[in-house]
């Protein structure tokens, strides 16, 4: 599977040349969402060349599709993608919704095939960011192999300031064999994490209202479904237990429904796990726990011990991997209950975080 | 991060571990004053790691936590009036009032806003002219300077929409009151380090004098922690009663005098209601005389409220280190983070709080380190 950002069109949007009445218009307004002929129009100018090409035609209502044959599963995943600001730094709410969707298909040990888009925009949106947004996503569909082929598009009245929600669903395809969840994790089970953790949450939170502060914190968004397989294949006799991509609630938050989930206690060593240092520096003086901030490429594995180092090795093999590590294990203890090892040699037990993370006064 | 990991080394905690051991001889109790501290301890299991002669009593240091229950009525009561935009730090948000938290304000449709610097609220009042901006001014003298400077700011721009519901409180009035309570089972004090970067160490030593107990100006990573810890129990153990700085990296003897300025003219010392303790005499400040004018509390007259406390909470015996939290009846059946019948079950650095989130596996089962 390819990784790099290998763009297959571009729609260079500050600088179009479209039919009027579009260009009659620099932001998104009421009519945008009518059904009509602007509607069609920013089908054909802005989603279908920065979606390559493959949306459905405006006029259908659905896309058609052949159905996989010879009893293979589906898993099928939808989410919707609400971020403020839409574009931040490393990426935007694009990304978000095709890597988030496809990493959420991939989970389950799929293939992902295709994707479909619906758009919310708020009146007053610029086409410039819409068109940003859209090229994002045709990148990451390329990235991530995927095909992004059908959608719809709203247009609500301006609440905030212009902003908009996507929402995405699509399926991959399961292969033969492949069987993966919580009730297959057995004590000492290894449980391997795949890169640093906290990169989003921060570079989105060092953007936020009120909290700016000056960082070079990059999103960590990415497709994972390469890695994935990349896994499957290192351990073909279903060592690989569970995959959670540990997005909102972070890293603990997958541990704590991984534990609770498989009725089995696990344990961590704090050091282990990768904290790059601008954002345990952010983290430090908003008083938030990094475990805790949400990710947007990074997977949480839980596979058999005898397969252990062979997955680590693939994982490392990958680009999306380079940097996984070994955080801990499955325990016949505690059950539902995740324990990490302090610094200082202490345990203490690790919680979901309740709601929205909340700076500390000081 | 510099100066983060350096003050987690395991090496230098077990070293510190092993001194502490062999200075003890006899039982003795420590209170962290602050609730940062707090944090720290139980989120690194400092204190499971400590000889058992050596107990430490969980302090009144969580701002949030303290501020009583009438203020927050009086927040509830501001924030959800159309015309106010409320202005807090984001632990306020969730504590809850006689009736509901910030939080339901919000959802209501009040405008409640997160902020990290209270300067944000003087901005926010200059780019909307036509609303009141009110900025929720709590804390120990850590935020008072900056809060002092946002009325300072507000007032050189010449705002009139902009004011302030002031709550602040003070450590050594605190200190004072535990020290002199008949049941107090303290024998030494880390101070909090941060009060003393901002105040100083001189108004420790007539505590120190009148109580003859030692008090430390402690940090807060877990080895500036085991360094008060360890500067703390040498004392006791000699028999001495000092003010000493286990925090010298950020803590001058005479602290910052220009914040101290900014306090004295823009702040006046007062009596003050602490939640789940009740009053104790100039233990907080008031906007001055001269800045009054800033006074949320005059300006939206919310004076008249009947506030409601759950009778089942123990918050104040928790507070003033009469309790662990553990042992109410409450802790985690009735009273979690998720539904918390008092403020130390919704700040993080509340000991309630702490507790429920790194200790419900020891309070179920011992757990071995």
């Amino acid at each position: 599977m390819s990784d790099g950002a290998e763009v297959v069109t571009s729609v260079p949007a500050a600088a179009w040349t479209c039919p009027l009445p579009l260009r009659d218009h620099d932001r998104i307004v009421t009519g945008h969402g009518g059904g009509g002929r602007l509607s069609a129009e920013l089908i054909e100018h802005l989603f279908r060349p920065a979606f390559g090409g493959e949306v459905d035609d405006p006029v259908h209502d659905s896309v058609v599709l052949p159905v996989p044959t010879g009893g293979a599963r589906l898993a099928f995943s939808t989410d919707a993608y609400v971020v403020t600001p839409v574009i931040f730094p490393g990426g935007s709410i694009g990304d978000l919704a095709v890597n988030g969707t496809v990493n959420d298909i991939a989970m389950s040990g799929a293939i992902p095939l295709v994707l479909s888009a619906a758009f919310v925009l708020e009146e007053g949106l610029e086409l410039a960011t819409l068109g940003r947004i859209a090229e994002d996503m045709g990148r990451a569909a390329a990235a991530a192999e995927v095909r992004l082929v059908t959608g719809d598009t709203k247009v609500v009245e301006a609440r905030d300031r212009g902003g908009l929600t996507i929402t995405t669903a699509g399926y991959g395809v399961i292969p033969d064999g492949v069987e993966l969840g919580p009730a297959r994790v057995r004590p000492g089970d290894q449980v391997l994490l795949s890169g640093p953790i906290g990169e989003h949450g921060m570079a989105i939170m060092s953007l936020r209202e009120g909290l700016e502060f000056e960082s070079e914190l990059r999103t960590d968004s990415a497709p994972l479904a390469g890695l994935v397989q990349a896994m499957l294949a290192a351990a073909p006799g279903g060592g690989v237990r569970a995959l959670r991509d540990a997005t909102r609630g972070g890293f603990a938050a997958v541990l704590c429904e991984l534990a609770e989930a498989g009725g089995t206690g696990i344990e961590y060593v704090e050091r282990d796990v990768p904290v790059p240092p601008d954002v345990a520096a952010a983290c430090g003086f908003l008083g938030l726990d990094p475990t805790h901030v949400a990710n947007e490429g990074k997977l949480v594995a839980v596979v058999a011990p005898e397969v252990a180092e062979e997955v680590l090795e693939a994982m490392r093999s990958h680009p999306q991997g380079r940097d996984a590590v070994r955080v801990g294990e499955v325990v016949d203890d505690h059950h539902g209950i995740v324990v990490a090892r302090t610094g200082i040699g202490a345990r203490r037990v690790v919680d979901l975080p309740l709601g929205e993370q909340l700076p500390r006064i000081c | 991060m510099k100066y983060l990991d350096e003050f987690h080394d395991p090496e230098l905690a077990a070293r510190q571990f092993e001194d502490i051991e062999r200075i003890v001889t006899r039982p003795w109790a420590l209170m962290e004053v602050c609730g940062g501290q707090t944090h720290s301890i139980v989120r690194h299991g400092i204190d499971q790691l400590l000889p058992g002669q050596v107990r430490l009593i969980h302090g009144p240091g969580c701002p949030v936590c303290v501020t009583p229950l009438e203020t927050i009525d009086k927040a509830l009561a501001i924030a959800a009036r159309d015309d106010t935009i409320f202005c807090s730090f984001g632990d306020m948000l969730r504590v809850p009032g006689s009736h509901h938290d910030l939080f339901q304000i919000r959802s209501n449709g009040g405008d409640v806003r997160v902020v990290y610097s209270p300067l944000d609220a003087v901005r926010i009042a200059t780019e909307h002219p036509d609303k009141q901006v009110v900025f929720f001014g709590i804390g120990f003298e850590t935020t008072a300077p900056a809060n002092a400077m946002t009325v300072l700011e507000a007032e050189r721009r010449g705002l009139t929409n902009f004011s302030m519901l002031v709550s602040h409180v003070l450590v050594p009035p605190a200190i004072a009151a535990i020290a002199s309570s008949p049941d107090t089972q303290v024998n030494a004090y880390l101070a909090a380090g941060h009060v003393n970067t901002v105040m100083g160490t001189a108004e420790y030593e007539p505590l120190v004098e009148r109580f003859q107990v030692p008090i430390v100006v402690t940090g807060f990573e877990p080895l500036d922690v085991l360094e008060g810890i360890r500067l703390a129990l040498l004392q006791l153990e000699e028999g001495r009663a000092e003010v000493e700085n286990a925090y010298p990296r950020a803590v001058r003897p005479e602290g910052n005098p220009a914040a101290k300025a900014v306090l004295a003219e823009v702040f006046e010392v007062c009596d003050r209601a602490w939640r789940g303790i009740g009053v104790i005499p100039a233990s907080g400040w008031r906007l001055s005389e001269r800045y009054r004018g800033f006074d949320a509390e005059t300006r939206f007259e919310v004076t008249d409220l009947t506030v409601q406390e759950s009778p089942l909470c123990r918050s104040g015996e928790v507070l003033q280190g009469l309790i662990k939290p553990n042992e109410c009846e409450q802790f985690g059946i009735t009273c979690t983070p998720r539904k918390p019948l008092g403020a130390t079950m919704v700040s993080s650095e509340g000991a309630c709080a702490a507790y429920y989130q790194y200790r419900r596996l020891a309070l179920q089962e011992e757990v071995r380190a």
